[in-house]
């Protein structure tokens, strides 16, 4: 399987990220070869197989309901590129 | 001896006995990066700092520092991944480890240690800030993600440091520079803080110059943590005490799957001198077969690129970092993504996408994980037989600074012997074992069974207190 | 009809615990923006979630007490999406394997009930607030990671006025199990609607129309049936509808389309790798159903069995939990073994008063004590039916006792035939043509004559006593 540039572009949209025209062709370049080399793992038989999405045998870990100390709107804003009182801001949402 | 090229274990014992103080251990630090960073650059940002910020007189660390990647958050030092797009970040908050060092008495170096971006890379030619190079031969690569960590241990311009390990970035980097590095098991440290990269496959570990101090940090960075639900809740044994000497009789497995064609011919020598070393130390080696060790680079792209485009998400200019400027906010989120993240990154975040997107999640992200299942299946049963593994942990020595940059997926293979460990989520460690003949590091790695780092450090400290390529030091 | 009405609801559920879903901050409504956070529910670099054990206790109640079958090995999955709300830029929620699955709860429609099933009922994280203003939008994190349910229903129900009930339903239920607040005006409970059209006797669905943006179960209904007006005039101009999202308009009372999605989301779903999956044990399922109070459905029953009450009655009494232990408690002190009298105060005046202050029953803080004070004195006839609501309203806002109150307004009834000759004779006097009326055959003029009594008698006059003696002095 392989990835056509309408793929590359609606993938980079759905990740927020704007290719240039020429990033957008290296990608392709680069994305084809590597879809190519992980293609070898179709030849394995997984259909008997559990997927492991977690390595540890351990479960059900869980927190008591209970209060911490939180940060604060001060520091919570500190490293805020734009911030209105104590509101993070962010331009408008344009559809 | 200057001070900054003894170990962490010889201060400690200076520091006891009032030979020298925290200050003159900094500025013996200090001192040698200034002269030589300039053309290392191990590190990448920060003002020294002599001013004692913990009072730690009274624990076990007497105010020895540590060198820090850039990818643990430190609370109010710029913690950064090396990328812009984090640019100016000063955490309000220490991760876990950083914790439980100044609670030990340790001093967090001000100057953090170069890494490629995000930990997308195996050079360190992914930083933001330039690549580190490898203080053997400036021409070459210290490997990576932790490339600065390495370089800094292996230059004496760190006592010992920290890096993070997801496909080999401890591991990789400590064999190119001649140090010791290990990846515990998965779950025995906090990731609390730790910038995720892959949360299933991310740990943080010692870089050190011997093992002893990798034996030392270990247990001090090790232990549960209720605030990662993937921090297992097992003691942490003293693992100085396995520092014992005696492999006699142990049993070793050797993967003839790593010593496949493509290999460098001087590796392979040096690495079976190593083993023959091992097994004149009386440990008993066979070959064993890890079958599916082809598949692990493909099965770690996949599953690892996955969860960081996930991970990475949360990069957007909003609360922190770099924000392009735009009046509108997708147009705000796509710029500042396009113009804050690099090369790989992007390569990264794009792929991972892919894999999960509607259509070819079941092709690629969840045979993924089934492979995955049939990879740590390998190693549980080798281990059924045997107590460790012995392999090569790069089947190549440090490469020349842009050799492979342009070529992403002949960087991805250097990964080759590395990444099946993390997807196994077992121990491993790289220890300097010898030298190609021009003068670049080889390193061995030994690989044990979840939660036995004990055995680890038991068979790498009896290997390194029979040779002498820990002594060794760059000539910078 | 022509057309059948096919709707589904999409309820997300606030829980009522103390700190929120991944970490220890508090959910405290309406603190200072962007105070209760912490590294974890902002998303920063590093942060790692937790889940909250009393949400998972909460979810796990709720799941019961609509009859679900709770899934033994569950897990969260992160749906991914960009919006700055969500900092993270992923919701943890979950995907294929949701906590609990196919419950159901009834809505009593025209008297009988009706199974709506619940698809689903999983556990996710809340977002973060946003307030638009003209070139910026504002963002505070206070809410994000508050911990949620989300609740979906089959779309079982056919009508606005089924919806509303189920809503009604639903928030009876929660408040009984006491998970959350269910406000709708604070958000603690939201609500979308998909609402489809298809002509009666179809096997295939109509188009799916998604509504958004109401803030009340008033709103819902509402928003429903304009919808129901609106597509089927459309269908019936043989125009196409297409799948949308619409949003209500409470100011204009219409829905309008919401501007353009990008097509189908993708939200790759993944299982997130930062949590554990969660066994669901037989102990801990056991534990969460002793916790499980009477609900309204099993209390009902019981009312009728124990108190005698008509379902009619009882499911009035029991849709609030904290009404109903009122009304229980005011029909177990009742003396005897006929409640009905109680039973009829209850629904009768007592209702009456509760909606003309717009406030609960429970909340009208009458003494019980002094109820069945007041309804002994009417039993005994010492003060009228009539006399004793006015009383019941002064109970109510002086706090005083019944005994004090009929003394004070001197309102004993008056029985005697001599006190209330006179009066009768007045009203006899005055009004002819009713009692012509009445001679001819006219049972209602009676009625007007006693009322007349009534009304000059300041509503003292013991109304049968005075019936009897009117019709005894016109025959």
């Amino acid at each position: 399987m392989s990835i056509d540039k309408e793929t590359i572009k609606h993938v980079a949209h759905l990740a927020r990220i704007e290719l240039q025209p020429n990033e957008l062709e290296k990608l392709f370049g680069e994305l084809h070869e590597i879809l190519g080399f992980i293609d070898k793992l179709s030849i394995l038989n997984v259909e008997q197989v559990k997927p492991t999405s977690h390595i540890l045998p351990i479960s059900n870990v869980l927190r008591e309901d209970a209060p911490h100390v939180s940060l604060g709107s001060d520091k919570a804003l500190e490293n805020a590129p734009s911030k209105k009182g104590n509101f993070f801001s962010v331009p408008k949402i344009i559809e | 001896m200057e001070l900054n090229q003894l170990t962490a274990h010889e201060l400690l014992e200076k520091l006891r006995a009032q030979q020298t103080t925290p200050e003159a251990i900094l500025d013996s630090l200090y001192a040698r990066i200034q002269k030589i960073d300039p053309k290392v650059k191990a590190y990448v940002r920060g003002q020294a700092d002599r001013t004692p910020t913990e009072d730690r007189h009274a624990c076990f660390l007497l105010g020895l520092p540590i060198t820090i990647k850039d990818n643990i958050c430190t609370e109010g030092l710029p913690t950064e991944c090396c990328s812009k797009i984090l640019q100016g970040f000063r955490p309000p908050y220490d991760a876990t480890v950083i914790n439980k060092l100044k609670k030990s008495g340790g001093v967090i170096f001000p100057l953090k240690a170069n890494m490629d971006e995000f930990a997308f890379g195996s050079s360190t030619e992914n930083s933001y800030f330039g690549p580190t190079r490898n203080p053997w031969n400036l021409d070459y690569v210290p490997g990576g993600s932790s490339g600065g960590s390495a370089a800094a241990v292996a230059s004496d311009e760190a006592i010992w440091a920290l890096g993070s390990d997801t496909g080999g970035s401890i591991r990789q980097p400590a064999s190119f520079c001649g140090v010791v590095g290990l990846k515990p098991t998965y779950g025995r440290i906090s990731r609390f803080g730790l910038i995720a990269f892959a949360s299933s496959l991310d740990q943080i570990g010692p870089i050190t110059k011997d093992v002893q101090d990798a034996a030392i940090l270990t247990g001090l960075i090790s232990g549960y943590d209720p605030g990662d639900s993937t921090s297992v809740n097992q003691d942490v044994p003293d693992y100085t005490k396995s520092l014992t000497g005696d492999i006699k009789n142990l049993k070793i497995g050797i993967p003839k799957e790593y010593f496949i064609a493509g290999m460098d011919t001087e590796v392979k020598m040096i690495i079976q001198e190593a083993v023959n070393k091992l097994k004149n130390l009386g440990a008993l080696t066979s070959p064993v077969s890890l079958p599916h060790t082809e598949y692990a680079v493909p099965v770690y792209y996949i599953i690892a690129t996955a969860e960081a485009s996930s991970n990475l998400a949360r990069f957007d200019g909003v609360q922190y970092g770099y924000r392009a400027s735009s009046d509108n906010l997708i147009q705000m989120y796509k710029l500042t993504r396009a113009q804050g993240f690099g090369q790989e990154a992007k390569r990264r975040i794009i792929l991972g996408t892919f894999v999960l997107s509607h259509g070819y999640y079941d092709a690629y992200y969840l045979r993924a994980l089934k492979v995955r299942t049939l990879i740590k299946q390998d190693f549980d049963k080798v281990f059924g037989d045997f107590d460790c593994i012995v392999a090569p942990t790069s089947p190549t020595s440090a490469f020349k600074i842009g050799e492979r940059a342009q070529d992403p997926l002949s960087m991805y293979l250097s990964d080759i012997y590395t990444i099946s460990v993390n997807l196994a989520g077992i121990p491993a460690i790289s220890i300097p074992c010898g030298f190609t003949k021009k003068g670049l590091p080889v390193g061995l790695q030994i690989m044990a069974k979840p939660f036995n780092e004990a055995l680890l450090f038991r068979v790498a400290h009896t290997f390194e207190q029979n040779t002498d390529w820990h002594k060794l030091k760059p000539s910078l | 009809m022509k057309y059948q009405t096919v709707i589904g609801l999409e309820v997300h559920l606030q829980l009522n615990t103390k700190t929120k879903a991944f970490c220890g901050c508090s959910t405290d409504f309406g603190k200072i923006p962007n105070s209760n956070v912490c590294p974890v529910c902002l998303g920063l670099p590093g942060s790692l979630p937790v889940y909250n054990r009393e949400a998972l206790n909460s979810a796990i109640k709720l799941a019961l007490a609509f009859d679900c079958q709770i899934q033994e090995h569950t897990k969260f999955d992160r749906k991914n999406y960009f919006y700055p709300d969500l900092p993270k830029n992923y919701q943890i929620s979950q995907f294929d394997l949701p906590l609990s699955r196919n419950g159901y709860l009834n809505i009593y429609t025209q008297g009988s009930a009706k199974r709506i099933r619940i698809t689903r009922v999983h556990l996710e994280e809340d977002a973060g607030k946003l307030i638009h203003e003209a070139s910026v939008s504002l963002v505070d994190f206070n809410r994000t990671g508050i911990p949620l349910l989300e609740i979906v229903s089959e779309p079982d129900l056919n009508s606005p006025g089924e919806a509303f009930d189920y809503l009604n339903s639903l928030k009876s239920i929660i408040e009984y199990l006491d998970v959350s607040d269910c406000d709708m005006e604070k958000g603690s409970l939201r609500c979308d609607a998909n609402i489809s059209l298809r002509l009666s006797g179809a096997k295939e669905l109509g188009v799916k129309i998604e509504l958004k943006n109401m803030n009340s179960f008033k709103g819902v209904k509402d928003a429903l049936t304009f919808e129901v007006e609106r597509q089927t005039q459309l269908l019936e101009a043989s125009q196409e509808l297409v799948q949308e999202t619409r949003l209500w308009d409470v100011e204009k009372s219409i829905t309008v389309v919401m501007r353009t999605k990008e097509g189908a989301k993708d939200y790759r779903y993944f299982p997130d790798p930062d949590l554990t999956v969660f066994t669901i044990e037989q102990s801990m399922i056991s534990q969460a159903r002793s916790q499980l109070p009477e609900l309204p459905q099993e209390k009902m029953c019981r009312f009728v069995k124990e108190y005698g009450l008509t379902e009619y009655d009882a499911k009035i009494l029991v849709s609030s939990k904290k009404d109903a232990q009122f009304a229980e408690s005011c029909i177990a002190n009742y003396p005897g073994k006929d409640k009905k009298e109680m039973v009829n105060w209850l629904i009768g005046p007592l209702l009456s008063e509760s909606n003309l202050r717009k406030i609960k029953l429970h909340a009208l803080n009458l003494d019980k004590n002094e109820l069945i004070s007041l309804i002994g004195f009417v039993q005994r006839q010492e003060i009228s039916h009539l006399c004793a609501k006015n009383i019941l309203s002064q109970l109510i806002d002086t706090g005083k006792t019944a005994r004090d109150l009929i003394q004070e307004g001197n309102l004993q009834q008056i029985s005697n035939v001599d006190a209330l000759s006179g009066v009768i004779e007045a009203v006899i006097h005055e009004n002819s043509k009713s009692v012509s009326d009445f001679r001819a055959g006219k049972s209602n003029a009676l009625m007007y004559l006693v009322g007349q009594v009534m009304k000059k008698s300041s509503g003292k006059a013991n109304p049968k006593v005075v019936g009897d003696l009117v019709r005894r002095r016109l025959s």
